[in-house]
């Protein structure tokens, strides 16, 4: 099973995301904001991260920008939670380098077949 | 279905909501104030943000269809295409009511969209500039008639960088129906050494057929990702006039169903039940601390009792004082827990003093000080109504207009201050202004006219202040809500006394208005005497306690109906026989031999008359209806040193049933 991070301000969907994955078997860390993600993302490695948009201190998209700045996630698979449903916001997201998205509101059973279509 | 229950979330989504909201709406006023800082807007996004997505996925459609559109206006805002204006941050400031009041009806299991709601919507999506609410049919839905998709897949140089794989595609593929790879090739963008080929770039096309009947809105799902980050054709393999004849979507909006027919106001319903309390990590560490300071002192105490010897009197002395110790500051640090700081019901203040502002057209300038001044929990949550009736009150009958204010060469903004603090045992609230002061020609004129004061009586500042809390002043009819307007001071009166607390006015003549609020610390525990009557212990409040006195029988008086009363500085009180009054067989009949202990509630008073005074006591009051049942003229019980359990008398219900025999 992989190892992901789940990145959001919002603690009901950071919760929500972390027991859907660990109920899955993966194992999760957290973080509230992009910042915080840079922190655990340097001090450990992961399958995939996973990540709200608009979040204090650091949003998701400069979140992204910066991981893909570091070599060990160059390739790591990185999608946005976005309720933002409009192409705006996700090519801005793409630009910066995500992988692709999952639009919310998505059930358990949608996170789960979003993260395997991206773990294979 | 979800396999995974969500229902554990809701009540952190509401919880953070809340805050969500409360700091939407401060930003709101913020902004209002004329502060620009662009973090404020981005701040009010997000929360609506939040919410919206939280609502949409843990089920609470019309939440989220309401946050849906105030969200699309504050993007305008966001990406500065609206600008910032008063009749903006109105209508923003009647949205986040709006789905305050959602919220707590969803969190209720209620109907969640009203009158007001929709109204409100339908408000918002004409503001919002082009706004089509989305109909709610996915791309999915719509199956072509086809038996295959053509697709021509080109990656960009880029692709694999997005942490993107064709692979991953091409199995997504392969699950919706038998896909074929007509050719592969490698693109111009590839250079033409292969010494010069960078692992991390892609240079391949492929031309797919995907066979089956497999809806258009599937294949662009699987590729929906790599806009950008590849070329792209996908085209029906055969029947494709069929294909083209997708239906258009003309689904027009349907507004959910107004399912109350009326607007309802919302009053939160303060269910102690299930209700949860933040506690910082510093008191449960107290706590933890003192605990572990009990636990040595119980074992050196159980080392002592073990082999007792009359030498280690000393040592089981220090045992002891140490124990009282322990107790004593682990009950503090208990009660520490249900204290919370009173910023929870300040916060309230700068949107109600926004709105009243626009109201009555005044202009105030509000400070709040000694936000972090914490208070038990349930006296937290009884205090914000009086409080809002005060604020209220000041700014309506305190303050003046801005013309009034120039005219007496004051600023014409007026200030209103609201203040809290500790003092001794207790916590005072104060609400001040800078207005025009209690007018007493006024006051006495209507208290006159109200029969409350005789014509041509003298009255101190004092007394004419204190006129303002008497019953019948107010020119409300009897009312006890709070939160309607007009409602008397009297009100305030007793729901501040109902907590223990009280609250009086000083009052400068042109100068202003300061209303003090005093109250106890907590509920939960009294100051209290304990009395006895026959074998029974009662524990009267020592805070309502006036006098003891022992009296002679020719200083009692019987009165028609049977009571009796005695003179007491002045005037004459009703005498009740607590024996009497709650049947206690063995206790003391004769007046000169019992004491009559003087309880006063609202400026009434009572005799009781009990058999003896044994002591102060400070009592944990447990509730009686949680255990018993509810009884007249008892307001709770205790448990006494010695481990029997003693009624706390109720004051103010004993003093109406004394006063009641008395008119009688």
């Amino acid at each position: 099973m992989a190892k992901i991070l789940a990145v959001d301000d919002s603690v009901s969907m950071r919760g929500m995301v972390a027991f859907t994955l660990r109920g899955a078997g993966h194992e999760v860390a957290e973080a509230e904001n992009g910042q915080l993600a840079l922190d655990v993302a340097r001090g450990s490695s992961f399958d995939l991260v996973l990540a709200d948009v608009n979040m204090p201190v650091m949003d998701g998209i400069a979140m992204v920008r910066e991981l893909r700045a570091m070599d060990a996630y160059k390739g790591v698979p990185i999608l946005m939670l976005t309720t933002e449903s409009h192409t705006e916001k996700k090519m801005e997201g793409k630009a910066a380098g995500a992988t692709g998205w999952l639009v919310k509101p998505f059930d358990p059973e949608q996170l789960l077949a979003t993260v395997k279509r991206v773990l294979g | 279905m979800s396999a995974v229950d969500l229902t554990q979330f809701h009540k952190t989504f509401f919880e953070e909501s809340r805050e969500g909201l409360d700091a939407m709406e401060a930003a709101l006023l913020a902004l209002d104030s004329g502060a620009t800082d662009r973090e404020l807007v981005h701040t009010i996004f997000r929360a609506a943000h939040s919410i919206k997505g939280g609502a949409a996925t843990f089920g609470f459609a019309d939440v989220a269809a309401f946050t849906h559109v105030a969200e699309s206006l504050l993007e305008e805002v966001r990406s500065e295409r609206r600008a910032v204006d008063s009749g903006l941050i109105e209508v923003l400031l009647r949205s986040v009511d709006c789905m305050r009041a959602m919220l707590e009806r969803s969190s209720q299991g209620r109907p969640v969209a009203d009158a007001e709601s929709e109204a409100l919507r339908v408000e918002l999506v004409q503001l919002v500039s082009g706004e089509v609410v989305a109909p709610a049919v996915a791309a999915a839905s719509l199956v072509a008639p086809v038996s295959g998709w053509n697709i021509a897949f080109t990656a960009l140089p880029h692709l694999l960088q997005t942490g993107n794989d064709p692979l991953r595609l091409f199995r997504e593929l392969q699950q919706l129906g038998r896909l074929e790879v007509v050719r592969a090739f490698v693109t111009d963008s590839a250079p033409a050494q292969l010494a010069e080929l960078d692992p991390s770039q892609c240079h391949l096309g492929w031309e797919l057929r995907l066979h089956g009947a497999v809806a258009r809105g599937d294949v662009d799902a699987v590729f929906d990702w790599l806009d950008g980050d590849c070329e792209l054709t996908i085209t029906p393999m055969v029947d494709a006039a069929a294909a083209d004849a997708v239906p258009q979507t003309s689904d027009v909006p349907v507004p959910p169903a107004a399912s109350a027919s009326r607007p309802i106001r919302e009053t939160a319903t303060a269910s102690s039940e299930g209700s949860s309390i933040r506690v910082g990590i510093d008191k449960v560490d107290a706590l933890i601390n003192m605990m572990g300071e009990l636990v040595i002192t119980q074992s050196m105490l159980s080392d002592i009792g073990e082999k007792f010897e009359l030498s280690q009197l000393g040592r089981l002395r220090d045992g002891l004082v140490q124990l009282e110790r322990a107790t004593r500051e682990l009950q503090e640090s208990v009660m520490r827990i249900r204290m919370l700081p009173i910023a929870s019901v300040f916060n309230r203040f700068p949107r109600l003093v926004h709105d009243l502002e626009r109201k009555l057209d005044k202009r105030v300038r509000l400070e709040l000080h000694g936000e972090h001044t914490e208070l038990d929990k349930t006296v937290l949550e009884k205090i914000g109504d009086p409080l809002v009736h005060l604020v209220r009150n000041a700014i309506d009958h305190g303050l003046e207009s801005p013309a009034q204010r120039k005219a007496a060469g004051k600023p014409e903004t007026g200030t209103l201050k609201l203040n809290a603090y500790h003092e001794g045992g207790n916590i005072v609230v104060q609400i001040s202004d800078d207005g025009a002061g209690l007018n007493h020609a006024a006051i006495v004129a209507k208290a006159q006219q109200r029969g409350l004061v005789a014509a041509g009586q003298e009255l101190s500042d004092a007394e004419v202040a204190e006129l303002i809390f008497q019953p019948g002043f107010s020119t409300a009819a009897q009312a006890t809500d709070l939160s309607g307007r007009g409602v008397g001071m009297d009100v305030v009166r007793r729901n501040v006394r109902d907590l223990g607390g009280s609250v009086g006015v000083r009052s400068a003549s042109g100068k202003g208005s300061t209303f003090t609020i005093t109250l106890p610390l907590t509920l939960a525990i009294i100051d209290g005497l304990v009395t006895a009557v026959g074998s029974e212990r009662y524990i009267v409040p020592l805070t309502s306690i006036v006098e003891s006195l022992r009296l002679r029988a020719d200083a009692v008086r019987k009165i028609a109906g049977g009571g009796e009363v005695f003179h007491f500085r002045d005037e004459y009180l009703p005498i009740m026989r607590l024996h009497r009054a709650f049947a206690c067989s063995d206790a003391v009949t004769d007046i000169e031999r019992g004491i009559v202990v003087v309880i006063e509630e609202d400026g009434r008073r009572v005799g009781l008359l009990v058999d003896d005074l044994l002591g102060q006591q400070q009592a944990v009051v447990k509730s009686l209806e949680a255990h018993y049942r509810r009884v007249q003229g008892i307001s709770g019980a205790t448990i006494l040193s010695d481990g029997s359990v003693a009624l706390i008398v109720d004051v103010g219900g004993v003093v109406r049933l004394g006063q009641q025999r008395k008119a009688a």
